[in-house]
């Protein structure tokens, strides 16, 4: 097998034993790049010459005896929405097609001491809105299972670059489903950590009160080996959470008996694939073999989520993207001779079609006289989605249910209808809502296509989540398979 | 229902044109005539479907806007490490001496 094939926690053994060298790792990752990027388009930008400084030093480390960390020498692709200092960070906008960061985002900076090896920015949905990486304003990824098919959004880019072994690991950012999806469509691991896990200190914002980073990986063990690695409070993010953390790779254990796992109803009704919903029936019944404990529960207000959704992050996305005008960094429109039209024109030329959409549903919403029945009604529901998770899951360790309803769609289906986009997301947008943690895994193929098996669990529970999917990805084969490219 | 709704003749929620014209000056959006048509039909669809919400009571309901227990987070008040002038203006559309330089304001 490839190296660029492996996994962080085989390559990491490989390194300590000498078998390899994190040079011929990082080289065997472009190799991959050159032979399938024309086709996935994964990358905004790449970084072989830093990438293979770093791994040069990882050697060198090596060759001293010293030890090594888990991380070290191991390629990972970033979110284009995170701040890399000196190296362009785009949000996948024209609004920022220029810019170079003056600092570095804490994860960024937390993989950097762990001496991971960045090779590159992944493409996106403009500043993260989307569920299919169509709406980034360079060029749309394609889902390396079949081409013809999307990623997946926002971290549509993150995923496929997965997927398509273009990088060992890769981090994303999770909104309302924006790792969690894509990692669904292309068949790999993704966590979306409780809210306040990881800082949020150099991601560029689209809803603060809901955004958190994650990574994407080829198996669970090098999922919590990232998170353990990226996890944790920082000064910087006053929304980051003081916690203890743990070296979550302890509770791969293999062991869930007793664990007592919840089916939501609400998340086994129409309009989901049958072919999903079998593949979720089946992991339920692999989970009551392996000893768990499944049975029904439910969460009464999911059908409200989506529209609480669709009101609170356009409302928080509408106040975010008002740094926007011009005058620091970024896109500016020259033409205008006085100040209010240069914001004007730079903000409609700079966003594309879906960020202006955003807006103006997240300004309508926040705006006099409608404010009550919009934005302050949203955050009430609210209360009551988080609600039912902290009910159900005072009875249960885990929630079940299938991560997208659909497998990855075609590209172009869904690009003219807002409505039937936002509906990919909704098994994903409630545990953003009620800031609890998410994981997918992969758990069977539809007509050749992945699916993903998503796990909700208590607020700083992710060490359950872990438990739980390492388990189920233990006694199955399917996040060993490779798509075809 | 809140003062400035439209309905059309079916009793659904609609957003005027002129609304959308007031909601792209708030946002600092110049809307082409073709964008202000397509808007207006799609927010009008998104607004009809959150109409849901008014199927709930919530009277009593408190707000969550974040779900952390956190609420002021305060720091010592001292001078930490900060950007300096030329690395904050590296990024800068236009800038003249240690400022940013903007299009005439008054």
């Amino acid at each position: 097998m490839q190296f660029n094939a492996l996994t962080a926690h085989e390559l990491h053994d490989k390194l300590v034993k000498k078998e390899i060298s994190a040079v011929e790792i990082t080289e065997a990752v472009f190799k991959r790049i050159d032979a399938v990027e024309e086709k996935v388009r994964s990358f905004v930008t790449q970084t072989r010459d830093k990438a293979l400084e770093t791994a040069r030093a990882v050697d060198a480390k090596i060759g001293r005896g010293e030890e090594i960390g888990p991380l070290e020498g191991i390629p990972v692709v970033i979110k284009d929405n995170m701040c890399t200092e000196g190296i362009l960070t785009t949000c996948s906008s024209k609004m920022l097609h220029n810019f170079v960061p003056p600092y570095s985002a804490t994860v960024v900076e937390k993989l950097k001491q762990a001496g991971a090896v960045l090779i590159g920015k992944a493409n996106l949905d403009e500043f993260a809105m989307g569920s299919s990486t169509e709406n980034s304003r360079f060029f749309a990824t394609r889902n390396p299972w079949d081409t013809e098919r999307v990623p997946g959004g926002s971290s549509g880019g993150s995923a496929a670059a997965v997927a398509a072994d273009e990088t060992i690991y890769s981090l994303g950012s999770d909104t309302g489903g924006s790792i969690r999806q894509p990692a669904s469509f292309c068949g790999v691991v993704g966590l979306k950590p409780t809210y306040g896990a990881v800082s949020r200190y150099g991601l560029i914002a689209f809803a603060s009160s809901l955004d958190q980073i994650g990574p994407f990986a080829k198996d669970v063990r090098d999922c919590a080996r990232v998170f353990s690695t990226i996890a944790g409070h920082d000064p910087k993010d006053s929304t980051s959470a003081e916690f203890e953390v743990p070296d979550y790779t302890s509770f791969l254990t293999g062991d869930v008996k007793g664990l007592r796992i919840g089916i939501p109803r609400e998340y086994f009704v129409e309009g989901t694939d049958p072919g999903v919903k079998e593949l979720i029936y089946n992991a339920i019944n692999k989970f009551e073999e392996l000893g768990a404990v499944c049975e029904e529960t439910s969460l009464p207000h999911t059908e409200y989520a989506l529209p609480v959704y669709y009101i609170i992050a356009p409302a928080e996305a509408s106040s975010n993207l008002a740094r926007y005008d011009g005058v620091r960094y970024g896109y500016r429109d020259e033409s205008a001779e006085d100040i209010v039209t240069m914001f004007m024109r730079t903000r409609s030329e700079g966003f594309g079609t879906e960020v202006k959409r955003r807006i103006m549903l997240g300004t309508y919403a926040l705006s006099s006289g409608y404010y009550d029945a919009y934005y302050l009604k949203a955050l009430k529901v609210r209360t009551l989605i988080k609600q039912d998770f902290d009910r159900a899951l005072e009875k249960f360790d885990v929630l079940i249910s299938p991560t997208s309803p659909t497998p990855a769609f075609k590209y172009g289906e869904k690009a003219g209808d807002p409505m039937q986009m936002y509906l990919s997301d909704v098994f994903t947008i409630s545990v953003n809502l009620a800031g609890i943690p998410g994981l997918t895994l992969p758990c069977g193929f539809v007509d050749g296509l992945p699916v993903g098996l998503q796990l909700m669990g208590r607020p700083f529970g992710e060490g359950t989540l872990f438990k739980a999917a390492y388990a189920f990805e233990q006694n199955t084969d399917f996040h060993l398979r490779k798509p075809n490219l | 229902m809140a003062a400035g709704y439209y309905s059309n003749k079916d009793g659904e929620t609609m957003l005027t044109r002129e609304q959308v014209e007031h909601v792209a000056l708030l946002g600092r959006l110049e809307l082409s005539e073709s964008e202000k048509e397509t808007y207006a039909t799609q927010l009008n669809e998104i607004l009809e479907y959150f109409e849901a919400l008014n199927k709930l009571d919530t009277e009593n309901i408190p707000p969550t806007a974040h779900v952390l227990p956190i609420k002021n987070v305060f720091r010592e008040d001292k001078v930490c490490e900060h950007l300096d002038n030329e690395k904050a203006l590296a990024n800068a559309p236009a800038k003249e001496g240690n400022s940013f330089k903007v299009p005439r304001i008054i």
